[in-house]
């Protein structure tokens, strides 16, 4: 039973990386914009988070830092796409490809550097409860702001003005100009907030998940977000359950190879890639529910004045 | 003419001209005087002369797997570097290349480093044993030592820790600090090596416990901090509570840490990185080796051959054994240790059954160096199977 | 303030330009980077422009890297041009190296030369094979191109590893993840004794020109770029979308699958683990930079080899970093994309904010 709980409290762990970034890809697509470079971004923020965790022992400075980078590049990016319109697909990959050589780069000095131990997160009773108790009450604060986020996301989305108007922008930026939205400007904010939680994220990373700093440590889970977002069709909630499926998947495989199960690891390793594959057909497959969820102008360059 | 097929003709155009002018600020640049320190000879020309004039150094070149700051592997590899230059100071003269993949692109990085004068090469990982053979035969007055690899030439031989007396010595202290029985390994890649060390690494704590169990979990990788993190947990998450690695970060060890479990560093001491969690680190120590490389190849007495090394000759120890290790565990390790160095203890003793209940090793048969050399089972102990195996 | 005013029509000259002016401002990054390094900016550069150049063997090993990458961005300029954004080409890659293998597999010491032949198809059927997949789930279910031929890359590369730990292995490898290597018959013949360079480079630059005369000159190749620049028109003309994707699939399915063919029967001559380079992204890369075109591709091909190879001479040379590479590379394709809007655009001064720009006419190829 103990270990069943703490099969779940790896997955939220796991989970949360994919989350944070998955949400904040999902505001970028909302605005109708694909941002490719989510690895590049996560990565740059990994190191940046990192470097501040050593310089200044701050785990919280760390996550500012990476937010920072994730929005300085997602801005680069976002006057690329948004302005002078460059096709939104190549200059994403262009910002995942500077920004793992540019991470690696600039992280030389930081591959001997490790952070001092973390203390003990614990929510004061709840975190006592058998089995809940250690399966969801014992992780990070940040596991929980994730959900809280989330929470928030939703209401800012479909309850609020301002998203929207965010949601217009996504469905038709050429109907919100002539409505007199800046749409540029709002894609801008909305590209900007979606690089600085893929920022979060990638400080997540290097700062909890796995304190230290290596090359590449991303590992390809900026490009599982992605793939998270049009799994979940768009909504927070469901970024937040497709994200604790594929954190699930994967620490399940270890486990059971950890009890020795006699399917080969290979096998057992493409179990979370192989499960995305499936939701994506499933949810795809109806494509009435993808028009209806997919903001229409995603990938599509805007130009005001047509 | 299209407008499309106008532009590329134009635009052929535009590249064949920067083409050209790079070719000719190619042919000025030749001219320009080079730093003394990094000569570039003209690339075709490959054969380098042996290093016999007593004022030339003789060059040597390293090939490194990962980066020089991986805490680990590299970081082990590069510290034997380092001692050989301080060992043999203006006799030699050392370069250094990290990050060279296992790829069709590894030849070109020794036959760079050939073309660059260097004539004793060290590949510091299994998968440059094809790219090295190839090179070696076009290349017969430059030595090339492989290291961990099996395939020797002329010119090229191959050299190797025993690593998995390292992995007894920490097998023995997790043995005696376990408190659920159940110990764990986060491998990389399922060679025999690490299934040797796997092995190791239960005997070591069945001699101090005969009731242990070992639960492994294979992360396919030599270097994946986020995995191997993974890893980690699923093994503490299963009741591990000392786990060794064959993984080349220091990922492990900081997951034991965060934990409040134990786990032993290896490659490289990695006591800064986990100070709770930290029993021991079992090192990988190049440098005696490559100074003796280095000085039979100054003498000119170098041979083919397979050289494998272990505590006795210095390349493997057990250090920084922390003060947690009550006295007579770490008396226990010692005469092992002892034992190890004169040649009066053999690991592998039968009987040894593997953990199919196959009898491997007989009563009082000491496995010899081939025997070593391709162990394909899990000895019983150990919980599930070799990955590949049928 | 400055301001980006529409061309009323693109601009010849800046087309031509663009190229140049990326490349040149990624000299001056490089350089920058060198000096802030502490190493002489022009040895740096010389290191990526100049040496890779100098001798036989240093232009082989050129057209060596270059090969995979013309193949795989060939067979994705196809797809980007129909809309079908194939990110997972390594994947292809990967599979058409294990079909390969395969077939080379089981070659005997008396195997005709020939059977290169067999093991060619057999790489390029079965990249073609791994994005058929894509294909029929986009055609059947709808589901994203991109995301799945994403995850199949991650599939892809443990069908290898389970191949290469498990059935194919060396049995007399000592248990190391390796296939044996493959018998002197299955090599890929080289095009001069003693240097590296092989078939594959004249297979890749038959392919520039069959590409060509495929996207410009046959009617096929025309209706899938309309298919990709203005679907609904597309289907006012009746050319089928289905067919296109299908078809934009294959091809660049199969390319990859080739590529990996003539990697692993060439340079490599076994199956390892390691046969997975980055390849498959790099040729996006690739693909883009040469404006999806051709002759472009060719071009963008050895200048991306030229990164690669520079970056590791740079390392062994000068002691740089290996992340130079990705650096240029990144810096080069930001620079490409942002200098490419000069033509379709001008850099004005306005004194004042105008009111709309006007909508500028869109370029016939990307």
């Amino acid at each position: 039973m103990d270990t069943y709980a703490l099969l779940l409290a790896a997955t939220l762990n796991a989970g949360t990386v994919l989350a944070i970034a998955g949400l904040g890809l999902l505001i970028n697509e909302r605005s109708g914009i694909v941002n490719l470079g989510a690895e590049g971004m996560m990565l740059v923020a990994a190191i940046a988070g990192f470097a501040t965790a050593v310089q200044t022992g701050s785990d919280w400075l760390a996550f500012g830092a990476g937010a920072l980078a994730g929005a300085v590049m997602a801005g680069a990016f976002g006057v690329l796409v948004i302005w002078l319109n460059t096709n939104q697909y190549a200059t994403g990959l262009a910002l995942s490809l500077f920004g793992s050589g540019f991470s690696a780069f600039v992280g030389i000095k930081y591959t001997q550097e490790h952070l001092a131990a973390r203390p003990h997160f614990a929510v004061p009773v709840l975190g006592d409860i058998p089995f809940i108790g250690p399966a969801l009450f014992r992780q990070h604060p940040m596991v929980y702001l994730t959900v809280l986020f989330m929470v928030g996301l939703t209401w800012f989305l479909y309850r609020s003005r301002a998203g929207l108007v965010l949601r217009a922008v996504g469905e038709s930026p050429e109907s919100a100009h002539a409505l007199g939205y800046p749409v540029r400007r709002i894609r801008l904010v909305a590209v900007m907030v979606g690089g600085a939680l893929c920022g979060v994220a990638g400080a997540y990373i290097s700062v909890v998940y796995t304190p230290l700093w290596v090359e590449g440590m991303v590992a390809g889970k900026g490009w599982i977000a992605l793939a998270l977002t049009t799994f979940a069709t768009w909504r927070p909630s469901r970024v937040l359950l497709g994200a604790y499926l594929f954190g699930g998947v994967t620490m399940l495989q270890f486990h059971l190879q950890g009890e020795g199960v006699a399917i080969s690891s290979q096998l057992l390793t493409m179990l979370p890639y192989l499960a995305t594959i499936a939701v994506l057909v499933l949810i795809s497959r109806n494509p009435v529910w993808i028009r209806t969820n997919m903001p229409a102008s995603l990938g599509k360059p805007f130009f005001p004045g047509s | 003419m299209t407008t499309s097929t106008r532009r590329s003709v134009l635009r052929t155009t535009a590249w064949s001209s920067l083409a050209v002018a790079a070719a000719l600020a190619g042919c000025s640049k030749k001219e320009e005087a080079a730093p003394a320190a990094a000569s570039e000879p003209a690339a075709a020309s490959a054969a380098a002369a042996p290093a016999s004039s007593a004022s030339a150094p003789l060059k040597i070149a390293f090939a490194y797997l990962g980066p020089v700051g991986d805490g680990g592997w590299t970081f082990a590899h590069d510290n034997g570097r380092k001692a050989l230059e301080k060992e043999l100071g203006s006799q030699i003269q050392t370069t250094f290349v990290e990050s060279v993949p296992e790829s069709a692109d590894a030849e070109r990085v020794f036959r760079d480093m050939v073309a660059q004068g260097n004539t004793l090469i060290f590949g510091t990982s299994f998968g440059y044993m094809e790219p090295m053979l190839k090179v070696a035969a076009d290349n017969k007055a430059v030595h090339f030592e492989h290291a961990t690899g099996y395939k020797t030439a002329d010119n090229m031989r191959v050299y190797d820790n025993r690593t998995y007396e390292g992995a007894y010595m920490a097998g023995v202290i997790a043995g005696g600090m376990t408190k659920t029985n159940t110990i764990g390994v986060v491998g990389s890649i399922p060679i025999p090596e690490v299934i040797r060390n796997i092995d190791s690494y239960t005997l070591g704590a069945q001699s101090v416990n005969p009731k242990i169990k070992v639960k492994v979990v294979w992360v396919n990788e030599w270097f994946n901090p986020p995995k191997e993190t993974e890893g980690a947990q699923s093994l503490i998450d299963g009741g591990a509570d000392v786990l060794l690695q064959n993984t080349d970060s220091s990922a492990v060890l900081q997951t034991a840490e965060k934990n409040g479990k134990y786990a032993f560093g290896w490659d490289s001491d990695m006591t800064a990185y986990g100070p709770k969690a930290h029993l021991a680190s079992s090192v990988n120590i190049w440098g005696p080796y490559y100074i003796k490389a280095a000085k039979d190849a100054l003498a000119g007495t170098w041979t083919t051959g397979h050289t494998w090394w272990g505590v006795k000759e210095g390349a493997i120890d057990l250090v920084s054994i922390s003060d947690k290790v009550p006295a007579d565990l770490k008396a226990k390790v010692d005469k092992v240790k002892a034992g190890l160095k004169d040649g009066s203890f053999a690991i592998w003793k039968g009987p040894i059954k593997s953990n199919d209940g196959k009898e491997q090793l007989k009563d009082g048969v000491t496995a010899d160096d081939a025997f070593l050399g391709g162990i394909k089972f899990f000895v019983k102990g150990v919980e599930g199977q070799v990955p590949g195996n049928k | 303030m400055l301001q980006l005013e529409a061309r009323p029509a693109p601009s010849r000259a800046m087309s031509l330009a663009s190229p140049l002016i990326a490349l040149l401002v990624t000299v001056l990054a490089g350089a920058a980077l060198f000096a802030l390094l502490g190493k002489d900016p022009s040895r740096g550069l010389a290191m990526f422009f100049v040496e890779p150049f100098r001798g036989a063997n240093a232009v082989s090993e050129l057209c060596v890297k270059a090969t995979p990458l013309m193949l795989i961005g060939l067979g994705l300029a196809v797809c980007y041009r129909a809309n079908v954004w194939n990110i997972g080409a390594e994947g292809q890659f990967v599979v058409g190296a294990i079909a390969a293998s395969g077939v080379a597999m089981h070659a005997s010491a008396d195997s005709s030369h020939w059977i290169v032949v067999p093991i060619l198809v057999a790489g390029t059927l079965g990249g073609m094979a791994w994005a058929a997949i894509v294909a029929f789930l986009r055609d059947r279910a709808n589901a994203s191109e991109i995301l799945v031929s994403l995850m199949l890359v991650y599939v892809a590369n443990q069908l290898l590893n389970y191949l290469v730990y498990g059935d194919w292995k060396d049995p007399n490898g000592y248990g190391f993840p390796q296939t044996i290597t493959f018998l002197d018959a299955t090599k890929i013949p080289r095009l001069f004794s003693g240097l590296r360079v092989n078939i594959g480079f004249v297979a890749a630059l038959l392919s520039v020109a069959t590409f060509w005369l495929f996207l410009f000159r046959v009617y096929g190749g025309f209706q899938m770029q309309v298919g990709g620049l203005a679907a609904a028109a597309a289907r006012y003309a009746g050319f089928s979308s289905r067919r296109a994707l299908w078809v934009a699939l294959m091809i660049s399915g199969g390319m990859a699958g080739l590529a990996g063919a003539f990697e692993v029967a060439g340079p490599i001559g076994q199956l390892t683990p390691y046969v997975p380079a980055g390849y498959g992204f790099a040729a996006i890369i690739v693909a883009y930079v040469g404006r999806l075109n051709p002759v472009g591709i060719l071009f963008s091909a050895l200048l991306m080899s030229l990164f690669y190879i520079g970056g590791e001479l740079a390392q062994s040379r000068l002691g740089l970093p290996k992340s130079l590479t990705g650096v240029f590379q990144g810096v080069l394709l930001f620079s490409l994309l942002a200098s490419d809007t000069l033509i379709n655009y001008r850099v004005r001064w306005h004194a004042a904010h105008p009111a709309h720009p006007p909508h500028p006419a869109k370029s016939p190829a990307a």
